[in-house]
């Protein structure tokens, strides 16, 4: 059962230090790691969001490619599924280096909470208070075909009315987001080949 | 759109190599929990129910395998090849594999680990498993906290109707390692005794371990007894916060109603409630206040974390396979560790394990991120 009337309403890639949307470079920054590179791009899209500083680097990785997304969508009822190779093993890391620390073994629970890959999608539903669908799950690279499989279930049973999708991955300085909102109306067409095309390309 | 059916399944847990083991010590009201000592993984005894070594072993190397498994792989494996040789369904590539963790090979991290750290990585998880079993098609890996389990068995479900496959063997399990004893250590979350879910005494969750598996298929010539249909179900996000569980129970309440209303199903048609009742003060205080949002305060329920623990990524999983069971024995099991009511709200704790014709039941599962899932399931007898 295919969905025939949905699109994809617009995406964004996050990779090598660029933010792009629909084509378009939102923002870039030459040098910097991806931390000071994710808090100039938040700075650069004047977002106040406090919270945002807590958050691990795939949060905030994942944060700021949904903000670009969902900022001017209203609709409440949209599903966050999304997908990664390196589930949350970058944060697992400093966990598990800070509890085998051998001068001061210390366990953080502000860093622990981070252990967990659908933390982020926790942390866009609190950001636009969506009490919809989540889904994490792991795969060895971007994987169009079942991610489209499972949201057109989540279409066609009528559970959701938008989705936004995609992959976003952070391991130690290697990272990439390609999000994309699958909706009723929008210019690119909804198909595995689109994705992959527009994942090709950025 | 066709029915779903959860089929052949496995528990593979303390209490022995399968669903039947776990069963018969539950319907005597029998706990798996046992004090450990292991400074390694925690200062000071901690409550646990852990799989032993020699039976893992035993029941590992009959299988014949041809190179090293971590000890999850190991469990995993032990757990899917009893579901496999139950099913006896040919593999081919109309069958998918779903892999339900949280943490998956997390203990390769540790420094004395014979593993590279790359089998920390899940997919490569879902790799040996694939490539024991030959499964012709990549495992799905979906690793969404303490819902994982419930959820595996909803995206099967739906890639099921999908057209995705004709079935889906869902296997989950979480190890009980240093680095989930430490974060959920540093929550002051464990509790010190075996835990007691919904009691006015409750402290605080057991970490255990279990690997769990089932056969889920639209084709009805694949029943197990203990079949079910999965008439409803559906995941909803708190958006309040992503360690503490919401105070109005918003998630988790939407995820009831959304899962009933697509199972067509009244309340009163919910034989009983397997929750999620991790013993914490919050989580469970939560779950009190969404069922009697629910209007589900009568309905007999149970948290069957006084048996095994909290198992992660498999619980909601483990805790469905106990649910079929109960409805092919027409039988209650009881909240074990519960005494007397410590929540706000009403509910009907099941005290005693107790005959009584069952049909339906909604299993539910809460976990960090927000994350809520409901899915009722009724027994796949005429």
């Amino acid at each position: 059962m295919k969905p025939s009337s949905f699109h994809i309403a617009s995406y964004c890639r996050i990779i090598d230090n660029n933010i792009v949307k629909n084509d378009e470079v939102l923002f870039t920054e030459k040098t910097g790691d991806l931390s000071s590179f994710l808090k100039k791009a938040y700075k650069h899209m004047e977002i106040r969001y406090p919270k945002f500083f807590k958050m691990d680097t795939l949060s905030k990785l994942a944060f700021i490619a949904a903000e670009t997304l969902l900022k001017d969508s209203v609709e409440k009822n949209t599903a966050l599924v999304f997908s990664n190779k390196s589930s949350s093993l970058d944060t697992d890391r400093k966990h598990s280096a800070s509890i085998t620390d051998s001068v001061h073994p210390y366990a953080s629970p502000a860093i622990f909470v981070y252990t967990l890959p659908n933390i982020c999608l926790g942390e866009i539903s609190i950001r636009h208070s969506l009490y919809s669908e989540n889904s994490f799950f792991i795969f060895d690279e971007f994987n169009p075909r079942l991610l489209t499989d499972y949201c057109d279930s989540l279409l066609s049973t009528g559970k959701t009315e938008k989705i936004l999708c995609g992959w976003v991955d952070v391991d130690k300085q290697e990272y990439d987001a390609f999000l994309y909102l699958i909706a009723r109306t929008g210019v690119y067409p909804y198909t595995t080949d689109e994705l992959t095309r527009l994942y090709r390309k950025t | 759109m066709s029915s779903v059916f959860l089929s052949h399944n496995n528990i593979f847990s303390a209490y022995g190599p399968d669903s039947v083991s776990a069963i018969a010590q539950i319907k005597e009201g029998v706990s798996s929990l046992q004090l450990v000592e292991d400074s390694y993984l925690l200062e000071g005894p901690f409550y646990s129910s852990r799989i032993s070594d020699d039976l893992l072993n035993e029941k590992f190397e009959r299988l014949r395998p041809t190179e090293n498994y971590t000890r999850l792989e190991k469990i995993l494996i032990a757990s899917l090849s009893d579901t496999l040789e139950k099913a006896d369904l040919e593999i081919d590539d109309r069958v998918g594999l779903i892999v339900s963790t949280t943490k998956g090979n997390i203990d390769v991290l540790e420094k004395h680990s014979v593993f590279p750290e790359k089998r920390a990585y899940l997919a490569q998880l879902g790799k040996k498993i694939k490539e024991f079993f030959q499964f012709q098609n990549d495992a799905i890996i979906l690793s969404n906290a303490c819902v994982s389990g419930v959820l595996a068995l909803a995206v099967a479900k739906r890639l099921i109707s999908q057209k995705t496959y004709d079935h889906v063997l869902v296997v989950g399990g979480d190890l009980v390692t240093k680095f989930i004893m430490s974060g959920f250590n540093a929550f002051q979350a464990l509790s010190p005794e075996p835990c007691r879910p919904y009691c006015k005494t409750r402290s605080g969750i057991n970490i255990g371990e279990v690997g769990s598996s089932v056969l889920v298929t639209a084709d009805t010539r694949q029943m197990a007894r203990e079949a079910v249909k999965i008439m409803g179900e559906a995941s909803c996000n708190d958006a309040n916060h992503i360690s503490g569980p919401s105070r109005t129970g918003e998630g988790l309440f939407r995820s009831v109603q959304a899962a009933l209303e697509q199972s067509g199903l009244s309340i009163e048609s919910i034989d009983y409630i397997s929750a999620h009742g991790t013993a914490t003060l919050f989580n469970d205080e939560m779950e009190a206040i969404a069922f009697n949002r629910a209007n589900l305060q009568k309905t007999p329920l149970n948290s069957l974390k006084g048996y095994f623990g909290h198992t992660l990524g498999a619980s909601g999983l483990l805790e469905t396979l106990i649910g079929m069971h109960s409805l092919q024995k027409n039988m209650l099991f009881a909240s074990k560790g519960f005494q007397e009511l410590g929540v706000s709200r009403p509910l009907n704790i099941i005290k005693d394990t107790t005959s009584k014709p069952l049909r339906t039941f909604i299993k539910t599962a809460s976990g960090f991120g927000g994350c809520n899932t409901a899915a009722i399931f009724q027994s796949a007898k005429p």
